[in-house]
């Protein structure tokens, strides 16, 4: 008895025999449909290779609109979440009576799902919904806000930014204040000693020192806003078109699988890209000499 | 530089009294020590002065003037923490330049100051690392260059020494004391290490409990402790305690009776028949080679136990039912459970009353 | 002077603490207003707050609309998707915490790598697959994409958890006489159960919420959410409201029951 000598086979199989059926598990569900999705991609209906596909994608209005829709909507949506995320995960930082409390709060719409917040937000903004109910009691405006229909696109576009900014502000906000939890309190009571002000500790230490962290936020967050679609196609439909939103109309109201492989595959090129950008951009440099 | 002077300062976590009604001065340009176990409320009370934390009661004063409630940045004063602090984003240049900043002193100043501290330091060619390229030792001196740039009223340290190596340790330690003696400045330096705090206080305060149990020169708390607490927490290995009963002139321990001094007796007249705490430290008991001394008491025990610590030998020695410790110098040895005589100095005998003051 | 500024402070500081509660809180108490307000109330503009409530528009909902069975497939996808996921992930992620072997670092690098891939849009060519296999509109069929979906959540969870028992214990209990096998079961499982629990309603949320690959998979075995973007948006406004409410009380009572754990787990599965 005792332990096996270090030559026993089995027992070195142990660590991949574990990983063995997750392995198998992502490679028929993850690795096979995407080599499935660049053929669907690259074949026409009677399956000879083309790239007809990719052609008559981009001789079409909406791709070129929810091309420009889905940044459009990143680049409002995520400077905002930032500077959000950043104030509240400060404002928790510092600290006061009933400071968690207000954490978990902030946390709810981490749990709430896309088309749940749309909803929420919907009856929010709806003619006959509290934002307008209150601001013509108050006397505000005379007529109800349209936020819905082709008519008042840009409304939507507001709507659409304010269910997001809502929703997944959060997800920002978990990882900023995770990495201001890292920062050890020595450092910033440093500053104080020191002289800083509190103006001065935030600019001097506590961002330097989150770069990391809000860095990584902002990756994730570009990422899931080049997947943004429920929120979109219950609040807007296909007026303001965005990749996902093509990807599922393409599929289950046109079904023409081709076309949707063709907008599945760009949102994961276009995702990849984004990430490896973001990594060869911002690294902090401090980090990178040395250890 | 000036004098910090602490009134019935008392901070409460929760439950807890961390810091209970503390009276303290420390003296202009003096190197004070608070020394203490973990939990007894020296860094707590450190932070109060440094104002990082605000006391629930009682006042801060820097000479005339109260600080209590001033934030850190308006107290000029400089801290070396436990952990360092200094930042990882920043050279080592920009951290000590960091304080300089602060006080918008001009360019050419903060280049000349934190020259200076980098050279006193002995970290000149450091200035364009990054902490993480620096080995613990470098960090620490880092931390104390930043401390001394801007020439602080008050100089707090938080235990710095207590993340380095022993070798470094014993190093650092007569430098810090050396740069004090310096620059000169009013310096509070936290410790739970008595050979830290005897070699390099001007005076120590001992804290047990969120109280100061003793304020005194190193000499003054080792030798004449004013409590059992203090008696107990400084000196190793530890005073030798037992308690004994006062009668004729004698101390009655059961085991054994011992014989005042003529001064003792005087002192513990009024104590006739009251059961005493009697300490003596392992030093004050010899074996009869390497016993020195008058008022010398001869005891008969077994040998229970020896340590052999190289220069010295600790004897674990079994008299009826309590256990002594002495401490001898040179080796010693003897087979375990025989009969020994050792000899108890009386001339260094520690009394405390029942409350655990020092009555001697 | 000081004082004045820090009661000053302080006041900023609450006023921007109840700012945040109220910008997340008023929306999410509206939709529970509205989900059993009477449509009267809530047509009404001259009446903000509606003050007669009903449970008329959860019932046309559930019965009427017959959501009642999206929902059930909702949950029962959701449980298969758990079950899928933990029977695979539990295995990797432990293999991780406690084997060190080659290859082990280029496992967390795909698994890291996985997680911000946008698999969603696997949900196109998977629905092309299914028709082959037969899986196409079955709850079987969302339940494995969306298991796919969750694997490397779970398996990071996971990992994180069973590295935050000491190995020790087990060795302890190997010591003493148990297999490997048995010290799993025996020490370190019920050890990290409170944590599997949380990674578990985790999970539960990431499959209920999922919108997108359960509707391309699906035509007529709908889950809630998925129905919901088809035909929901066609009904009447208190009903869509009746919706939500259904869709955001789980989550509600994830982030109650599980809100130890929310900070780091998000914090993991984001990082």
């Amino acid at each position: 008895m005792g332990v096996k000598p270090p030559s026993s086979n089995f027992s070195k199989l142990i660590p991949y025999l574990l990983l063995l059926p997750t392995l198998m598990y992502l490679l028929f569900f993850v690795g096979y449909p995407i080599v499935y999705a660049v053929k669907l991609a690259f074949t026409s209906e009677s399956g000879s290779l083309t790239l007809s596909n990719f052609r008559s994608l981009t001789s079409d209005m909406y791709f070129w609109e929810a091309l420009k829709y889905t940044f459009l909507l990143a680049g409002v949506i995520i400077p905002l979440q930032a500077a959000l995320a950043l104030g509240v995960s400060l404002l928790l930082y510092r600290g006061f009576k009933g400071a968690n409390l207000c954490l978990y709060v902030f946390l709810i719409p981490l749990t709430i799902s896309d088309v749940a917040a749309a909803l929420i937000w919907y009856n929010m903004l709806t003619g006959s919904g509290y934002l307008n109910k209150v601001l013509l009691k108050l006397g505000l405006i005379s007529q109800p806000i349209h936020f819905f229909g082709y008519a008042y696109r840009s409304m939507e576009a507001v709507a659409i930014v304010v269910t997001e900014v809502w929703r997944a502000t959060a997800i920002v906000f978990v990882i900023l204040f995770a990495g201001l939890q890292m920062i050890g309190r020595d450092y910033i009571e440093a500053a104080d000693v020191f002289g800083a002000s509190t103006w001065q500790k935030i600019r001097y230490v506590i961002l330097p020192m989150l770069k990391p962290s809000f860095q990584s936020a902002i990756i994730i967050r570009t990422l899931f806003a080049m997947q943004v679609f429920a929120v979109v196609w219950i609040l807007a439909g296909r007026d303001i078109p965005v990749l996902a939103g093509e990807a599922y109309y393409w599929q289950s109201d046109v079904r023409n699988p081709h076309i949707a492989a063709c907008y599945a595959l760009l949102v994961a090129v276009i995702s990849i890209a984004l990430g490896w950008m973001y990594l060869k951009l911002f690294k902090p440099r401090y980090l990178e000499e040395g250890r | 530089m000036v004098e910090v002077k602490l009134e019935n300062l008392t901070k409460v976590f929760g439950k807890v009294v961390a810091v209970d009604h503390i009276n303290l001065t420390v003296r202009d340009g003096e190197f004070l020590v608070l020394l203490g176990p973990s939990g007894c409320g020296k860094t707590t009370t450190l932070r109060c002065i440094a104002g990082l934390e605000a006391p629930d009661e009682g006042r801060v004063y820097f000479d005339e003037e109260d600080v209590t409630y001033l934030p850190p940045r308006d107290r000029d004063i400089s801290m070396v923490f436990q952990s360092y602090a200094i930042w990882p984003h920043m050279s080592v240049y920009e951290n000590i330049a960091f304080p300089l900043k602060m006080r918008k002193a001009p360019a050419s100043e903060i280049d000349e100051k934190v020259k200076w501290a980098a050279e006193l330091l002995r970290i000149g060619e450091l200035l364009d690392r990054y902490p993480h390229q620096l080995s613990g030792g470098q960090r620490q001196r880092v931390a104390v260059a930043r401390a001394i740039v801007v020439e602080p009223k008050v100089l707090l340290m938080d235990e710095p020494l207590s993340n380095l190596d022993a070798l470094l340790r014993v190093l650092m330690r007569s430098e810090l004391k050396k740069l004090q003696r310096r620059i000169k400045v009013t310096t509070i330096y936290v410790t739970h290490d008595q050979v830290e705090a005897m070699t390099m206080a001007d005076r120590i305060a001992v804290m047990n409990e969120g109280r100061i149990m003793q304020v005194g020169s190193s000499t003054e708390v080792y030798d004449r402790p004013e409590n059992l607490f203090v008696a107990g927490f400084i000196g190793s290995p530890r005073m030798n305690f037992f308690d004994a009963t006062v009668r004729d002139g004698e101390l009655d321990a059961e085991d054994f009776k011992l014989k005042l001094t003529p001064e003792q007796a005087r002192a513990l007249s009024g104590m006739e028949g009251k059961t005493v705490t009697v300490g003596i430290r392992p030093e004050h008991i010899y074996t009869p080679d390497s016993a020195k001394g008058e008022s010398l008491q001869e005891l008969d025990g077994t040998l229970d136990f020896f340590e052999q610590l190289g220069s010295d030998t600790v004897l674990h020695v079994r008299v009826g039912g309590k256990l002594l410790l002495a401490k001898i110098s040179g080796r010693y040895t003897a087979d375990l459970g025989s009969r020994i005589k050792v000899l108890l100095d009386l001339s260094k005998l520690h009394i405390f009353d029942k409350a655990g003051r020092s009555v001697l | 002077m000081y004082r004045w500024q820090q009661a000053l402070t302080r006041i900023a500081l609450y006023a921007a603490a109840v700012m945040v509660s109220a910008w997340v809180l008023t929306p999410i108490a509206l939709i529970f207003i509205s989900a059993f307000a009477v449509p009267e109330d809530y047509y009404d503009v001259g009446k903000v707050i509606p003050t007669e409530f009903t449970l008329e528009n959860i019932r046309v909902l559930l019965f009427e609309l017959r959501e009642w069975r999206t929902t059930l497939n909702s949950i029962a996808v959701a449980l298969l998707t758990i079950a899928v996921s933990f029977t695979l992930g539990l295995p990797a992620s432990y293999s991780l915490a406690r084997y060190v072997f080659p290859g082990r670092d280029g496992f967390k690098l795909l698994i890291l790598s996985l997680r911000m891939f946008p698999l969603m849009v696997l949900g196109v060519p998977l629905a092309e697959l299914y028709i082959r296999l037969g899986l196409s509109d079955t709850i079987l069929g969302v339940a494995l994409a969306h298991a796919s979906l969750a694997l490397p959540f779970v398996v990071l969870i996971t990992y994180s958890i069973f590295v935050s028992i000491p190995v020790e214990y087990e060795e302890a209990a190997m010591v003493f006489g148990l297999t490997r096998a048995e010290a799993f079961f025996k020490i370190t499982l019920p050890m990290a159960l409170p944590g599997l629990a949380a990674a578990a309603m985790f999970t539960f949320v990431i499959s209920w919420n999922e919108v997108f690959v359960a509707s391309i998979l699906t035509l007529m075995r709908r889950t809630l959410p998925a129905d919901i973007l088809v035909t929901v948006l066609t009904a009447p406004d208190p009903y869509k409201f009746a919706a939500a409410f259904i869709m955001v009380m789980p989550a509600i009572t994830f982030v109650f029951i599980a809100r130890r754990y929310l900070v780091t787990m998000w914090g993991i599965s984001l990082r």
